[in-house]
């Protein structure tokens, strides 16, 4: 199956627009976006795996949450949501945190996200926006590490899918 | 001083400089006419990015031009290609989860 999937940057505002479309209905997709327990199961790129300390899904409400590495070695992220419309968008400022949701400043990102239904899929637009695109590098940083370790996990699952039984 | 890329980007002033000489070389006075600030300070910005790495100078005659050295902003590039990677993983695991969901349901 061959879901759109778009990544586009406009340097100049320091903005992310990412688009991906999913093969389910918009009431699971959204319920994926904005529930803990589903969070967990997919936002931690593996073998990183994700743990919600706090989840309160609400205009001002806040999502803390920790990136856990195989070591156990966590990393805290705040997401505070400003303005919910179900089913629709919601936007969000996404900040790195400690384990109580101190945030740090410097490295900060306003988040829009949006759902759009069609049939039996759904497609979500995101636009990340960070205060300029040198805080990328701090952005991607953390998950840098992981990501190589991803590729290398998928490509290991994958062979051992195609070997016979 | 070596300073980093991302910290040459993290002013605006100096991305609109990087913007001007990416189309074109630039005298420092062709670049100080487009922006409303002191010619010292335009200096200062120039010689940031320099030491970034990011311009290169071609002397032609007493005048030099600045231009943009293409190959040091792919480093931006290359983080915003991991990036993508990494959002690509975080989406086909939705995938998968949304299957495995939408299987249970059956």
């Amino acid at each position: 199956m061959n879901l759109h999937f778009d990544f586009t940057v406009n340097k100049s505002t320091a903005t992310i627009y990412i688009t991906r479309e999913f093969a389910a209905g918009i009431d699971l997709v959204w319920d994926a976006f904005t529930k803990s327990e589903l969070l967990d199961q997919w936002f931690a790129p593996q073998p990183w795996r994700l743990e919600t300390k706090e989840m309160n899904f609400t205009p001002g409400g806040r999502w803390l949450y920790a990136m856990v590495s195989p070591e156990n070695q966590k990393g805290w992220s705040l997401v505070e949501f400003l303005e919910i419309n179900p089913k629709t968008l919601f936007t969000s400022r996404n900040a790195f945190s400690d384990e109580n949701g101190n945030i740090n400043p410097a490295v900060t990102s306003m988040n829009e996200t949006q759902f759009t239904p069609s049939g039996n899929h759904t497609t979500v637009k995101i636009a990340k926006q960070l205060p300029d695109l040198a805080q990328l590098e701090k952005f991607v940083a953390m998950g840098y590490k992981q990501g190589m370790e991803v590729c290398l996990t998928a490509l290991d699952k994958l062979l051992a899918d195609k070997q016979p039984a | 001083m070596r300073r980093d890329i991302f910290q040459a980007i993290a002013d605006p002033t100096r991305r609109a400089i990087l913007v001007l000489v990416a189309v074109n070389a630039m005298t420092p006075n062709a670049i100080a006419s487009h922006f409303d600030i002191t010619r010292q300070s335009v200096s200062k910005h120039l010689r940031i990015l320099s030491e970034c790495d990011l311009l290169a100078q071609k002397h032609d005659g007493r005048e030099i031009h600045y231009t943009l050295k293409l190959e040091k902003m792919k480093e931006i590039d290359s983080w915003l290609d991991q990036f993508r990677k990494l959002t690509e993983k975080q989406f086909s695991q939705l995938d998968n989860v949304l299957l495995n969901i939408q299987n249970q349901q059956k």
